[in-house]
């Protein structure tokens, strides 16, 4: 399945990537999802501080992921 | 919902708006917070400050603070309206404004609701300075 990704913040900096679609196996979990960011960019690897939202919500390590879902990697937040 | 009132804009915001949103005649008192932008951060010149946000989740997390402001504190209305994109020095990034039957529930209300959208809304700025630029809190 695919999923689409959202880059903000230093993470879009980091990556030079504001918007990414990702092949990702069936029942893949927020979790897998960070496992395989960091592969396809290292440089998170020393940047891990980041909340993770699956269409629009918060979402911890346990959620699971459906196709065509979209994701949001939210770095520390600076608002107001 | 009518006594909740949300906006991200790229548009100037506007005080008298917040103002007139929340102002009722079974209200006491108003408390209103305003952020503006500061001309230092950490002894060094800022220039200027550059908001991004993440348009549609921003709206629903300043929807759900309003929502648990009005649950939790016993206010009548409230607005929080944030701007994006590039501001001056002394611009307004951010307006909050309750209103309540008593002043103390119009503070705490104000107070967790800027306390809170600076915790959860997805809204990131950059501190831009003569010699460079940084994301404001990247690394906590």
């Amino acid at each position: 399945m695919h999923v689409h990704v959202l880059l903000f913040g230093i993470i879009a900096d980091l990556t030079g990537e504001s918007k990414i679609s990702l092949a990702i196996e069936a029942n893949a979990t927020v979790k897998n999802l960070k496992t395989l960011l960091k592969e396809k960019y290292p440089q998170l690897n020393s940047y891990n501080t980041y909340a993770v939202a699956v269409n629009e919500s918060y979402a911890l390590d346990d959620v699971l992921l459906k196709d065509s879902d979209t994701i949001a990697i939210i770095p520390p937040v600076s608002g107001g | 919902m009518k006594n909740i009132s949300i906006l991200l804009t790229t548009d100037k915001l506007s005080l008298q708006d917040c103002y007139d949103f929340v102002d009722a005649p079974t209200c006491g008192g108003i408390d209103v917070f305003v952020g503006t932008v500061r001309n230092h951060t950490k002894g060094k010149a800022v220039k200027k400050l550059d908001f991004s946000a993440y348009g549609p989740m921003a709206v629903k997390e300043m929807q759900l603070i309003a929502e648990r402001a009005l649950a939790k504190f016993e206010v009548h209305k409230i607005a929080i309206h944030h701007a994006e994109g590039l501001l001056n020095i002394g611009d307004i990034p951010v307006i909050i404004a309750v209103s309540a039957a008593h002043r103390n529930a119009a503070f705490d209300a104000c107070q967790f609701a800027i306390d809170t959208l600076k915790d959860t809304v997805p809204i990131w700025k950059k501190e831009h300075f003569e010699d460079g630029e940084v994301w404001v809190n990247a690394h906590p």
